[in-house]
């Protein structure tokens, strides 16, 4: 999934100074799974946000909608019944529904509620960890299922790095050393002698390096 | 602020806190009427967006009382509801309302006289915080 966190209450609520009347709109997907953005935390930031204002001696007007996907144009359109009355709109869904609500909806400002952070998996409940760069070109197949690129602190492709201590990496003994976890699952599957093969080096144009990305299926388009 | 008389919503587990409250009242335990019950299956079950709403609606303080450690009827749901009263602490001294409006409270259903002190404990603590700064807006917004 997607992963989040909610902004720092003052800059929502900074942000949100001069306008009166808002959408406060949630995304039923990644943000829900990850506790940021779903209709709960859209409830509770609407709370949060009218207090604010009301301790102030002001009103803010909430709007609260949780869409089924934000980064779907055809459920971004179901706001269309809603946006004349707002003043603005605040986003709970990661940075894809932020862009997708200012791409249909010109005329209204956007403001973010939440950090976009990583493509992430539930580790246990309440923590996420990263897994997953969207490089372009998966090598999952040769490491044992366990990404170097996303979950490496250097991602280098032959590993490890002399940093690598009982299984810690040097940037943080947080952090589990990737090529030691690489190596323990190529051992548990009885074909270390993969580790021997050496990656080549990585075309980073399939990633970020190429400038943003598109996938067009032209079975599928209209 | 001389004649303030605070509006405490507590959130009390059916299992101990309610039952204390009861035994308060067998025992004739004088306790503020400040404090407005409700009745919740488990503490767990209070999550954050009702004791928001609360605030919200005008109440001066919030408190959830739940089971002693290890004694909750559905295992630890009072542990999940201290979490998120404390989550929702932070949320608040984030906004300005102050977190120490809201607590979480453990007890036995044996302990009357702690549910009693308790109760004049907090009101008594949020007498001193002062009215919710929601409260005279939301007020003017109702009138209106």
């Amino acid at each position: 999934m997607i992963t989040a966190e909610r902004k720092p209450m003052e800059e929502l609520i900074e942000c949100l100074r001069p306008y009166h009347r808002i959408l406060l709109v949630g995304c039923n997907e990644c943000v829900t799974v990850c506790a940021a953005g779903g209709r709960k935390e859209v409830g509770i930031l609407s709370s949060a946000l009218q207090m604010a204002f009301m301790k102030e001696g002001k009103t803010l007007e909430v709007k609260e909608i949780t869409l089924e996907r934000q980064c779907d144009p055809e459920y971004v359109e179901e706001l269309v019944t809603h946006i004349d009355r707002a003043e603005a709109v605040m986003s709970m869904a990661c940075g894809c529904g932020v862009q997708e609500i200012a791409r249909r909806f010109k005329s209204k400002p956007v403001f973010p509620a939440v950090n976009t952070t990583f493509m992430g998996a539930s580790e246990r409940q309440g923590v996420w960890a990263e897994r997953c760069q969207g490089c372009g070109e998966c090598v999952l197949g040769l490491t044992g299922g366990i990404c170097p690129i996303a979950r490496c602190s250097k991602q280098l492709l032959n590993g490890p790095c002399g940093g690598s201590t009982n299984g810690k990496c040097e940037v943080d003994p947080d952090i589990e050393c990737a090529w030691q976890l690489i190596w323990d699952r190529l051992k548990a599957l009885g074909i270390e002698d993969r580790y021997e093969d050496n990656i080549a080096a990585k075309d980073w144009r399939t990633g970020r390096g190429g400038g943003p990305r598109k996938i067009i299926r032209e079975d599928l388009v209209k | 602020m001389e004649n303030f008389e605070p509006v405490i919503v507590a959130f009390c587990c059916h299992y101990c806190a309610y039952t204390a409250a009861d035994m308060a009242g067998s025992k004739r335990l004088c306790y503020p009427p400040n404090v407005k019950i409700i009745k919740v299956p488990c503490s767990g079950k209070v999550d954050a967006i009702h004791i928001m709403k609360a605030l919200e609606m005008g109440a001066d303080g919030v408190y959830v009382a739940g089971c002693l450690e290890g004694d909750c009827h559905f295992k630890n749901g009072n542990i999940g509801a201290a979490k998120r009263v404390a989550y929702i602490k932070k949320l608040l001294d984030e906004i300005g309302i102050g977190g120490d409006r809201v607590e979480m409270i453990l007890m036995s259903a044996g302990m009357g006289e702690r549910f009693a002190q308790t109760a004049a404990d907090i009101t008594e603590k949020i007498r001193q915080l002062g009215p919710n700064p929601v409260k005279s807006v939301d007020k003017a917004k109702t009138a209106a």
